[in-house]
């Protein structure tokens, strides 16, 4: 019933990142849903081709790592990349992850959400 | 760019241009307690899977050519979506309960908005260390007991006994294979969120 993730052999993900392997990690999130700028270009590297093209809607990271077959860390570098070259917007999450729990408000609005499904 | 070059596989179902705020939760359990089972009852995309790489000291990918596993931790998850309103999207992730997904918590779930624990009363020990994670990390959850068809109808009470659940932590039946019940499960965590948050509020 799990389908096994492929995530290439590691010479891939090295390649992939350019041999970087670590992101300065906080800044996205699982479920930051990033945006495109811009259309995918000739010369582009792959994998940011493919990101600017499944992000032509908002899309969460974690989508991203699930569609591109890669690891959550993966994708954040490569992200890292197009954000740096302004080819995307992320729309951060706005539950702070320091704050113990979130307003009253929003989960109202999620008790909303989950009745009317 | 036509669509011919496209590789995305026609079942994919994009997020409505407007979602602007995603929102986890988490579902914890052993081996086979029906994670993913609950996630699909509720989730309006067929679940993905995923994983995070880390390795032992803590950060990235370190090392990647020449380690095949060696001091790297692999943890595989998979995830729905819930579109809750044109700009609201919760997220559900099925997240195994063994030892070294701990240690990705808050690398993956820093800022949950929650957590569902899922019982098999025929394992009732998995769960035991989930709930002391939780609330090691502060995170607010409920327990739910998956109800299979063979296993022994253990009542509530006395499994909130064998799990010595304090009396403040919700817990339900469900039968995660039924979308109404996976429903149920999410609605009781979000409403004993909501108490905790007004509770806050009204004392701070």
């Amino acid at each position: 019933m799990r389908r096994p993730v492929d995530v290439g052999d590691p010479d891939r993900l090295y390649t992939v990142t350019g041999g970087r392997s670590r992101s300065d990690g906080s800044s996205f999130d699982l479920v930051t849903l990033i945006v495109a700028e811009c259309e995918p270009a000739v010369g582009q590297q792959s994998e940011h081709r493919r990101i600017l093209e499944l992000c032509r809607h908002p899309t969460a990271v974690v989508e991203l790592a699930a569609e591109l077959s890669l690891p959550i860390t993966v994708v954040r570098i490569l992200l890292e990349d197009l954000l740096a070259t302004g080819r995307i917007t992320p729309r951060h999450p706005r539950v702070a992850a320091a704050a113990a729990l979130p307003d009253s408000a929003l989960l109202t609005e999620v008790l909303h959400g989950l009745r009317n499904l | 760019m036509g669509s011919a070059t496209s590789e995305l596989p026609s079942s994919r179902t994009p997020l409505r241009d407007t979602a602007e705020n995603g929102l986890k939760i988490v579902v914890v359990g052993g081996f086979g307690v029906g994670k993913t089972t609950l996630v699909r009852s509720v989730s309006e995309i067929r679940p993905l899977n995923t994983e995070e790489v880390m390795t032992q000291a803590g950060a990235g990918v370190d090392k990647m050519p020449e380690s095949s596993g060696k001091n790297t931790t692999t943890v595989a998850f998979d995830f729905g979506r819930i579109s809750l309103n044109d700009r609201l999207v919760l997220y559900l992730f099925g997240a195994p309960g063994q030892k070294r997904f701990w240690f990705l918590w808050d690398r993956l779930f820093a800022g949950t908005l929650g957590a569902v624990v899922l019982v098999d009363t025929r394992r009732m020990d998995e769960s035991w260390y989930a709930i002391d994670r939780l609330e090691h990390h502060g995170t607010p959850f409920v327990v739910a007991v998956n109800r299979f068809d063979d296993a022994a109808r253990h009542s509530l009470e006395d499994i909130r006994t064998a799990l010595a659940l304090p009396d403040h932590v919700p817990l339900i039946d469900c039968d995660a294979r039924v979308r109404s019940s996976g429903k149920d499960v999410l609605i009781t965590l979000v409403d004993h969120l909501h108490h905790l948050a007004r509770e806050r509020e009204l004392t701070a």
